[in-house]
């Protein structure tokens, strides 16, 4: 079990300069997102957003039938599946096959997936090289850090960060301007991708009349990793399954738009197979990777079953308050935001991070432009029953358990209720309205929590019931 | 017609701000309403339902359902804790037929203050008068599980003297979030402090919503900051004359 | 087997049997305006200038022809095999390169070329979209590689958008293994959001209506 990381919190709560960039971020995404999906610009975007989730249910609530008929079609166009359970298996297949083909370089495109099971380290680890190409992902990869945001992965690092990663990581001359870094990275990296033996991408649909994968991306990396090695690998989760290529005219729709606020991003790779007879470039192999990793477990839960539709648009993290002030690295795995609090918890299981349900004001701003409809409160309400229902055994979690025990009681008890009220009133009465400081005593647990970032309300010396009593009858 | 009211008045009002809920009443009863204060009532129950304790929510819900069981309107002045009642019983109860049945009779019975004068009296004008420049704070649950957001505008429209005049973050999230604020008191503090920031880019006198827990959170963190911004709910507006 | 365990508990977590057939999926949601050809051709072109693509329309092959010869000026350009750019005389244009069969060599000269030309199978005019089918006349790195993209669509091939595209095409794998769309030119956000185009693929796109 992992505990709250209150001084990591802490410390990211006091960095202004972190504050105003997350802030700043998230809020122009958010920005570009609601003027996308505005009346004006998409009239039928709670239609479209209706019809992503019923197709998103269809698919998943009879999975295991476009698993099976995704992996005939891929097959049919000379590709091959590739099921895993864990991250374990994916790195032994995808070092297997650089072993088999004498592959020693591999470039790799934006991939939550791949990340969520710590692939490059893995490979790494066997001595297979993995180059991130999408230019956060590369920054990152440069600075040994995790993603801090599913979209934009290193939302928090200003130029003079990447200035100082590039000159001392690839020996370059300190450069400061956005674009010339920029200009550096692809020069370094166009080597790698036509250096590359495999191109390992992961996938945002994978379409099963077609035996299709779906890359959505801006800056041509995902492109480049699938066209121009000769072995493409996609790996994907299970759940990214949608049964049509039709879907696709509602789910590209959505995905950008919420985003980033583009109504297609600038690449849409729709890939089916290695290269056909006669197509002059592309794979020779291809092979789609469907991992489960905790995933088959979600699944068993019919209201839970829905935090499989996310479509990684990134939308509820930019909204979301409390991404907002502790941002991508103070969650503990991957998966950030109000996605990642009920996510991570299900994968990983209950026990593991028992706080990241209650990380959330539950004010369901997550809800409202999730494109897919994920009732993600909703989970977050679940979950928290879930935790208390595994009884934890620390201290506070005991005796909270024990305060609501005493507190539901007391809420079927008005008259104890009216002078347990009045005990309170006159243990904190001080004669003015907001306290700044609680008498010693009284100065632990919750109220030294609130009376930590604001003033305490005094309550009055005669509660409504007692006024009502009074009150003359008009 | 002279519909028959139960208030429900909320455990923080009735324990932290009890005007709130005389100016509901007064208010109610300048619109023709016969208002009673069912004194059994306690608490909905909402701080053990979002804190996890499922059972616990149940035996102070079902209280609720017994006390209220027969009450012709019953209006509150929280959407939380209307939406409490109105939406998330159904879930607390999803495994007892026998409440659950309750919870959905009840349901439709159930107003928040402000969707209450505007729906089903269909009142916008009350008559109050204040001077002042307020802004409103859309509450979250009010906002989002209720939907309620012009109503609340509609009513402070028509106040004389009183200009309303919107904050560029109306719908984001003061940080309270029940347990949230003591959980997690640094976001929370945080969250309230961009809230406020907000607030006094209006340069408003005072702020209004329609859950006195938001304003609690609201008001502690503007008193902490010296700022003589102050809140008001929605009731408190609406019975000044 | 992986493969066997993990069907196997996916359909115990579904309380589905081997094999079984899904009820009726929800109905594919196709809605396609109809907006006449010259409407199709305003948008597109609004949509990726919108971009900061640059899009022109001409009205003949030979202007069609001085497009492409005023971008390339003197520099170096490798053309796909598309039977589209022959009749309009790309490939012959002095600098081009046109051809290839053989994927290095292709890749090869995609490399150094500093303008890549293609044909188009569609356009989508309501995001300024371009539609590009791998085949053996359109490979994939030719509007990948190098710098510059230009691109040429014949206008009756114009579609309305998204839906329509999937209506033509309900099965484009049929076709083809790779079907690329491309909306304006390359570009990241990645360092403070910050819009700098022409990270991985082409900077700058020119799409010819013909």
């Amino acid at each position: 079990m992992t505990s709250l990381p209150e001084a990591n919190i802490e410390r990211t709560l006091a960095d202004a300069n972190l504050q105003l960039a997350i802030y700043a971020s998230t809020g122009r995404l958010m920005d570009k997102r609601k003027t996308a999906v505005s009346a004006e610009l998409l009239p039928d975007y709670q239609e479209l957003r209706t019809q992503a989730n019923a197709v998103k249910k269809h698919a998943l609530d009879n999975l295991d039938f476009y698993l099976e008929q995704f992996e005939t079609n891929v097959q049919n166009v000379g590709g091959h599946v590739v099921y895993c359970r864990d991250g374990t298996e994916v790195a032994d297949f995808v070092l297997k096959l650089a072993k088999e083909r004498g592959a020693g370089l591999l470039v790799k495109s934006k991939s939550m997936t791949t990340e969520e099971i710590d692939l490059n380290e893995r490979l790494e680890h066997h001595g297979l090289h993995a180059v991130e190409t999408d230019l956060g992902e590369y920054i990152l990869q440069l600075a040994e850090e995790r993603p801090y945001h599913i979209v934009a992965p290193a939302l928090h690092k200003t130029r003079y960060d990447v200035a100082d990663i590039f000159t001392s990581k690839l020996g370059v001359e300190r450069e400061i301007v956005p674009e010339n870094q920029t200009r550096i990275a692809r020069e370094v990296l166009r080597e790698k991708f036509l250096a590359a033996d495999i191109g390992l991408t992961g996938a945002n649909f994978l379409v099963a009349d077609s035996g299709a994968v779906v890359l959505v991306e801006n800056e041509g990396n995902a492109r480049l990793t699938s066209s121009a090695p000769k072995i493409h690998i996609a790996v994907a989760g299970i759940e990214k399954i949608i049964p049509r290529a039709q879907d696709l005219a509602v789910f590209l729709k959505l995905l950008g738009r919420s985003a980033t606020g583009q109504h297609l991003t600038v690449y849409t790779s729709f890939l089916s197979g290695p290269r056909r007879n006669g197509e002059i470039d592309g794979p020779d192999e291809f092979y789609v990777v469907l991992l489960d990793n905790g995933r088959t477990r979600l699944l068993a839960d019919n209201e839970k079953r829905q935090s499989l539709y996310c479509i990684r648009c990134g939308a509820c993290l930019n909204i979301c308050p409390v991404y907002r002030k502790i941002g991508g690295h103070n969650y503990p795995w991957v998966y950030s935001g109000p996605i990642g609090a009920i996510i991570t918890p299900q994968y990983q299981g209950i026990g593991k991070n028992p706080w990241l349900p209650y990380a959330s004001s539950l004010c369901g701003a997550c809800a409202e432009v999730c494109p897919v409809k994920i009732d993600i409160p909703k989970l977050l309400l679940d979950l928290r029953s879930e935790v208390t229902a595994t009884h934890p055994k620390d201290q506070k979690s005991r005796i909270e358990r024990m305060s609501f025990r005493v507190w539901s009681w007391l809420m079927t008890k008005p008259k104890l209720f009216e002078m347990a009220g009045m005990a309170a009133s006159t243990a904190l009465a001080n004669g003015c309205g907001w306290l700044r400081n609680v008498p010693a005593p009284l100065n632990i647990g919750p109220l030294r929590a609130w009376i930590s970032q604001r003033d305490l309300p005094v309550p009055p010396p005669k509660s409504f019931r007692q006024l009502w009593r009074t009150r003359p009858n008009k | 017609m002279n519909p028959r009211v139960s208030i429900f008045v909320t455990c923080v009002v009735d324990q932290l701000f009890p005007r709130v809920g005389l100016a509901m009443a007064d208010v109610l009863e300048r619109a023709g309403c016969l208002v009673d204060f069912p004194e059994r009532q306690t608490c909905c129950g909402q701080p053990a339902f979002n804190s996890g304790y499922h059972d616990d929510a149940r035996r102070v819900a079902r209280y609720f359902l017994d006390v209220f069981k027969d009450s012709e309107y019953i209006v509150v002045p929280s959407g939380s804790c209307t939406s409490m009642i109105t939406h998330h019983y159904a879930d607390l109860f999803r495994d007892s037929p026998e409440w659950l049945d309750r919870a959905k009779q009840i349901a439709p019975r159930v107003w928040e203050f402000s969707t209450f004068l505007v729906e089903v009296l269909q009142i916008t004008d009350v008559g109050a008068s204040l001077e002042t420049v307020a802004t409103y704070h859309d509450s979250c649950h009010a906002l989002r599980e209720l939907q309620i957001k012009e109503a609340p505008r509609k009513l402070l429209r028509h106040v004389r003297g009183l200009e309303l005049r919107e904050m560029d973050t109306a719908e984001e999230c003061c940080g309270f979030g029940g347990t949230f604020s003591v959980k997690f008191p640094g976001v929370s503090g945080g969250m309230a402090r961009t809230k406020i920031d907000s607030i006094v880019r209006t340069n408003a006198d005072v702020v209004v919503s329609v859950d006195s827990s938001c304003l609690m959170q609201i008001q502690g963190a503007l008193s902490r900051a010296g700022l003589p911004t102050k809140t008001m709910h929605l009731a408190e507006v609406l019975a000044a004359r | 087997m992986s493969r066997d365990d993990i069907l196997q508990q996916v359909r115990s977590a579904l309380g589905r049997k081997s094999g079984e057939a899904p009820p009726d999926a929800p109905p594919a949601r196709i809605r396609i305006p109809q907006p006449d050809t010259d409407e199709r051709i305003r948008s597109f072109v609004c949509a990726l200038e919108g971009l900061a693509g640059k899009a022109f329309v001409a009205d003949s092959v030979e202007e069609a022809r001085h497009y492409a010869a005023a971008l390339l000026e003197n520099g170096t350009a490798v053309a796909s095999n598309a039977p589209f750019l022959e009749q309009l005389g790309i490939r012959t244009l002095p600098g081009v390169q046109s051809g290839f069969y053989d994927r290095d060599e292709l890749r090869a000269v995609c490399a150094s070329a500093g303008l890549g030309i293609t044909g188009a199978d569609y356009a989508l005019s309501d995001t300024g979209t371009l539609v590009l089918i791998s085949s053996p006349e359109e490979a994939r790195l030719i509007s990948l590689l190098p710098p510059v993209h230009l691109a040429f669509v014949a206008r009756e091939n114009i579609l309305s958008g998204l839906d329509e595209l999937f209506a033509v095409l309900p099965m484009p794998a049929a076709r083809t293994s790779s079907m690329i769309l491309i909306t304006g030119p390359s570009r990241t956000a990645d360092i403070e959001q910050i819009l700098i185009r022409g990270v991985h693929g082409p900077g700058h796109v020119h799409v010819v209506i013909v």
